[in-house]
């Protein structure tokens, strides 16, 4: 997979680190084992300490799990419209025709990354308001660019002359999109939404600021009573849930990935 | 060994053109001079048509006018007599094969989804299709079994083309343009698909435009060459033959260059030539030298026919030398085979034997050199040399 393209309005794919093959087979398995076994530490942990009624009310175990699954919903929700909106925008502008207005989205995407995550959220709430909805706006805004740039550097860095044989015999243009650009590019694609998971992971911690809930509102409330077990729960399920999602997504590249390649 | 029919004479169309360009020019966008102009080209049901001609002389452009892949931005476009320059592209596409250099197999899909994809779009059952592609591969000498369900990258290169053209075969369009289809193969690979092409065209009979900057190639492969100068301006339209023969310019002539004489070997076979008569003399039988065979060559065979050298009057036949020291030779290989196996055997005559390994006569230094044509080898209608396997 070329990660580079001549064409000057692409900026280099962004790849993770387990590179073309997806994730190596043996971190398939060592993954979910470390994530049990830190979970199962935290635990350990926390049953030997004895919680005073701040720690017992936030740490109780009915708060936590909510706050894991706004955490997800946050993540789910802005994920899935960062590619609802970064994929086809990014196909759009891979035709030929409107290839010269790839600057502008571009360069929109990359002011939403550049900034720190924090930035937009606190400038979205003061602009637009709190709450769950304004912070999945801020969320994709700061992810949306590694889903756009990938598709657009997948579709770029499809060989010509593939498309050419395609359209040569007789193939619309939809159909050379649908049948062979479009599953061409799906390995680079796929390592943007894995980025955009994990970014919107991290980003989803600061939107408790915002009132959005989820695991951030552990760690602030944490940061806030000066109590070492709710910010270390609050970290460390933050940290699990990323690494988890992560690998997740490890597994989606190794079997959405088109055979053959 | 294939004698075609007179479909090649120059300016005889036998039937109706199934291509024919009509004053059509193209310009590239940001260039002044047009990439083709103003070409008129017609090319029969049935043949192939090699364009020709240096690098950027816009062959490859004139390739893509036919399929449209390039729009004429003047002049008109007919296939097998329809007027084509405003169909539908993409349906007249599917109507057309069309192989091109770097093959452009699709990787993520199979071979026999590659080679069912336009079947497959026209809206065939897939038992159709399923049937289609293992008779397309077995066509192109792939194991259905073994090759439909392996992707590309599992292919050698020269088994890529095989299933390339196999996919441009696919719908059985009637006309199959061909862009350096052999371009970027080894030259060993090159030849058997050159060759393969020619076997597969003795079959399947199909209308072949193929563009190549090879002389070789183009003479082996046309049934007439259009040599184009830049502008894709038609320098020479004729078959390879007169093409040596008869440079029509300048440009013809310096492009095929010198060597057009052994060239031309390669346009005969040997069964077009008359042959001298041989008498074939088994090893170790006593036959006195009988002087009323006069100048016939004897030459000695063993008890399974096959040729061992040539007897001179004074030889015997009872003692035998080692073999393969006389040049042997078939009537379906070319006149250029049959120089290059006289000079390895250090000879002035060489054994021909027709295509069941008999032996038929001897063809000398001089025969070929005076090419004396069978009567029933008209010069303009060269039989082609269809490929075989050599004898070595």
């Amino acid at each position: 997979m070329s990660s580079t393209s001549t064409d000057t309005h692409a900026a280099p794919a962004i790849t993770t680190t387990a590179g073309d093959q997806g994730p190596h087979p043996i971190s398939l398995v060592t993954t979910p084992v470390l994530l049990v076994a830190v979970c199962a530490a935290l635990w350990l942990y926390l049953s030997r300490l004895h919680l005073d009624a701040i720690e017992a009310r936030a740490l109780n175990p009915r708060t936590v799990t909510t706050q894991v699954i706004e955490h997800l919903e946050l993540v789910a929700v802005s994920t899935v419209l960062v590619i609802a909106i970064a994929v086809p925008l990014g196909v759009v502008l891979t035709r030929p025709r409107l290839r010269r207005l790839a600057p502008i989205p571009l360069a929109v995407a990359n002011i939403g990354q550049a900034v720190p995550s924090i930035g937009v959220l606190v400038l979205l709430a003061v602009t637009v308001g709190i709450g769950f909805d304004k912070a999945i706006i801020a969320l994709v805004l700061v992810s949306a660019l590694s889903v756009l740039r990938n598709t657009m550097v997948g579709l770029q860095g499809i060989d010509h002359s593939l498309i050419d044989a395609g359209r040569g015999m007789g193939l619309t243009k939809t159909a050379v999109l649908i049948r062979i650009e479009l599953p061409l590019a799906v390995p680079v694609m796929l390592a943007g939404v894995r980025v955009a998971l994990i970014f919107n992971v991290s980003s989803a911690t600061l939107a408790a600021f915002t009132n959005a809930g989820g695991l951030g509102d552990l760690i602030n409330t944490g940061i806030a009573v000066n109590r070492t077990p709710i910010l270390l729960t609050g970290s460390v399920l933050t940290a699990v849930l990323a690494l988890a999602i992560d690998w997740l997504a490890g597994l989606a590249e190794r079997f959405l990935r088109p055979h053959g390649l | 060994m294939t004698a075609r029919p007179d479909t090649t004479s120059p300016n005889i169309g036998a039937g109706p053109a199934m291509i024919r360009l009509d004053h059509v020019s193209t310009h590239y966008p940001g260039q002044r001079r047009p990439a083709v102009a103003d070409l008129t080209l017609e090319v029969d049901t049935g043949e192939i048509v090699v364009l020709l001609g240096p690098s950027g002389c816009g062959k490859t452009t004139t390739l893509r006018l036919i399929n449209r892949m390039i729009e004429p931005s003047s002049g008109r476009i007919f296939l097998n007599g329809e007027d084509v320059t405003k169909a539908n592209p993409d349906q007249l596409r599917r109507r057309i094969g069309y192989v091109i250099q770097q093959v452009g197999l699709f990787p993520h899909m199979t071979i026999a989804d590659n080679i069912g994809l336009i079947p497959r779009t026209l809206g065939w059952d897939n038992k159709r299709i399923q049937a289609r592609v293992d008779e397309l591969l077995d066509l192109v000498g792939l194991e259905p079994a073994t090759y439909r369900r392996r992707h590309p990258k599992q292919l050698s290169g020269g088994q890529q083309q095989r299933v390339g053209v196999a996919r441009a075969l696919a719908a059985d369009p009637p006309v199959m343009l061909m862009d350096e289809p052999f371009g970027a193969v080894d030259p060993i690979t090159r030849e058997r698909l050159q060759d393969e092409l020619l076997n597969l065209q003795d079959k399947i009979r199909k209308t072949i435009v193929l563009v190549t900057h090879d002389l070789a190639e183009a003479l082996k492969l046309g049934d007439r060459i259009a040599l184009l100068a830049e502008g894709a301006t038609l320098a020479q339209y004729d078959t390879p033959e007169r093409i040596l023969t008869e440079p029509a310019d300048a440009f013809v002539a310096e492009f095929i260059g010198s060597g057009a004489a052994v060239r031309r070997l390669h346009l005969h076979t040997v069964g077009s030539l008359v042959l001298d008569p041989v008498h074939a003399v088994r090893a170790g039988s006593h036959t006195t030298h009988d002087r009323s065979e006069g100048s016939v060559r004897r030459v000695l065979i063993d008890d399974t026919g096959t040729v061992l050298r040539w007897l001179r009057p004074t030889d015997d036949p009872t003692r035998g030398r080692a073999a393969n020291d006389i040049a042997v030779v078939r009537t379906d290989q070319t006149m250029y085979e049959a120089l290059d196996a006289i000079l390895r055997a250090h000879d002035d005559t060489a054994a021909v034997l027709d295509k069941h390994g008999n032996l038929i006569g001897a063809l000398s230094w001089s025969a070929l050199v005076r090419e004396r044509l069978a009567p029933d080898n008209a010069p303009r209608t060269p039989t082609r040399a269809t490929p075989s396997g050599h004898p070595r």
